[in-house]
């Protein structure tokens, strides 16, 4: 695994894969809400406002799972020392916020026809704002030093601290008697929720998952790239404006510096 | 354990002679009670309803405050640098600084929770799990907060930060502390409630210091 952790591998690698995944995306997204919102059943109780969990349900999802990722990429970067799980878990920390806060506005625009409220302080809905607020402050950490490399082992640190909060998340439902019902999709004796409604559910919660890893690899790749305009700032190859001091006539040619850094 | 007592009596004997520190935390603690009557309404009902919240709630932001102290004067002039250099246990450091934050901050506010549970109509019946939930959660809020205090040592704008970082890991100490009491004022036993803070203090004492620590190596770095 150790030898994924380089820069210029994680580039290779991923370059092949990218249009794949991206493609996958997109059908699967795609087909999950056309599923969802159009040929599936409505609920007998709930009526079309049941379309509602098909986005809700991933963007929870996801939101446990970027956490979960981050703090893993933090303690990964915290023993080993990898560049790269840093890279990592600064890129996942602005989507899993922003798949938590898709979840909390879905939860709450179910919520107003279905419990009557837009909000409760229910153990869940709370643990999840908390899940929120930890993201927030992580992003806020990260960014807080002058020395970027500092920011990110504090943050990998504050991750790894507010990791105790997933477990409270995905359980407080079962722990505390709370108006949010309790896990319908993963449980012991099978799933609970009927199979019309697993397939686009289902679709839906791979297409969130692929959209995360699209991002992810961008965002690595966007800050690997902006590393390495940085480091030759930092060398002296251009000057303020951005041009190229040595050769004045020649514009910059970003792929001949990757080759050379390769 | 020599290394543990010296830096506990520094701290302390720092605090007592800056003198102000304590007596700022519980003026703070008190203000900020005192604006809930004026933004609730003084109706003895209501207040005597949310006292235990009240209180928990300004004892945690008065704790969230005086923890830039904890380790920032000592980051900036190089204490800190010659404690992680020397022989005794980083560690061990850490639980000296949160025991003095607890006995300069947490302590004090335990001692005018009673007077403000009075001044807010709370049943007396509450009192007693008041002090004991707030004897439990305190050390605690020491404990968890000195982790957000050494993350943020040589940030920008670090007291802001402080408590974006620290707030969320309190709830869980709010939500049972400010239970307790309930609980004792519905006449219902507490032990529930009490039971799970000390799992949390014991927790928090055992897990806390080794992040702390490891926050203020890289801090050093």
């Amino acid at each position: 695994m150790h030898r994924f952790a380089k820069p210029s591998v994680f580039l290779k690698i991923t370059a092949p894969i990218l249009p794949w995944l991206v493609g996958a995306t997109v059908i699967l997204i795609a087909s999950g809400l056309y599923f969802s919102l159009i040929a599936s059943p409505v609920d007998y109780q709930q009526g079309a406002t049941v379309r509602i969990m098909y986005l809700h349900v991933p963007a929870a999802w996801m939101g446990l799972f970027c956490y979960v990722g981050m703090a893993l990429c933090g303690a990964m970067s915290l023993i080993w020392k990898h560049p790269l799980a840093d890279i990592c878990a600064r890129a996942t920390a602005p989507i899993g916020a922003t798949f938590t806060a898709l979840c909390l506005i879905t939860g709450s625009l179910w919520g107003e026809p279905m419990w009557g409220t837009w909000w409760v302080w229910d153990a869940r809905l709370t643990s999840m704002l908390i899940l929120l607020f930890l993201y927030l402050g992580y992003i806020a950490l990260v960014n807080a030093f002058d020395d970027p490399e500092r920011g990110s082992k504090a943050g990998s640190a504050l991750a790894l601290v507010g990791a105790i909060n997933v477990p409270i998340v995905k359980f407080s439902v079962d722990w505390w008697n709370t108006l949010h019902q309790p896990a319908s999709i993963v449980r012991v004796d099978g799933p609970a929720v009927d199979p019309s409604m697993q397939l686009p559910l289902a679709l839906m919660i791979f297409g969130f998952t692929g959209y995360y890893f699209v991002v992810l690899i961008l965002r690595v790749r966007l800050e690997l790239n902006e590393r390495r305009i940085r480091a030759l700032h930092l060398s002296g190859m251009f000057d303020d404006n951005g041009e190229n001091s040595t050769a004045e006539t020649k514009p910059y040619d970003p792929s001949h510096n990757a080759e050379a850094s390769q | 354990m020599t290394g543990f007592f010296a830096i506990l009596q520094r701290d302390l004997r720092l605090a007592l002679r800056q003198g102000a520190d304590s007596v700022m935390v519980v003026a703070f603690f008190i203000v900020t009670t005192t604006l809930f009557p004026f933004g609730v309404g003084p109706e003895a009902n209501i207040l005597a309803r949310i006292a235990s919240g009240v209180i928990w709630v300004s004892a945690l932001l008065a704790a969230m405050l005086s923890l830039e102290r904890v380790f920032q004067t000592d980051y900036e002039d190089g204490t800190l640098e010659l404690l992680t250099l020397s022989p005794v246990s980083l560690e061990l450091v850490v639980l000296g600084k949160a025991l003095a934050h607890w006995l300069t901050t947490g302590l004090p506010l335990i001692i005018a929770a009673p007077l403000m549970a009075v001044m807010l109509n709370m049943d007396p019946a509450g009192f007693g799990v008041l002090m004991v939930a707030m004897l439990l959660g305190t050390p605690a809020l020491s404990l968890i907060g000195a982790i957000g205090a050494a993350l943020i040592l040589g940030a920008r704008r670090g007291g802001v930060l402080v408590s974006l970082l620290v707030l969320p890991l309190y709830i869980p100490i709010l939500i049972f502390g400010a239970g307790a009491v309930e609980a004792a004022l519905l006449g219902v036993s507490a032990a529930a409630q009490l039971q799970i803070m000390g799992a949390i203090l014991l927790l928090a004492l055992a897990a806390t210091p080794f992040a702390t620590a490891h926050a203020l190596r890289q801090a050093m770095e």
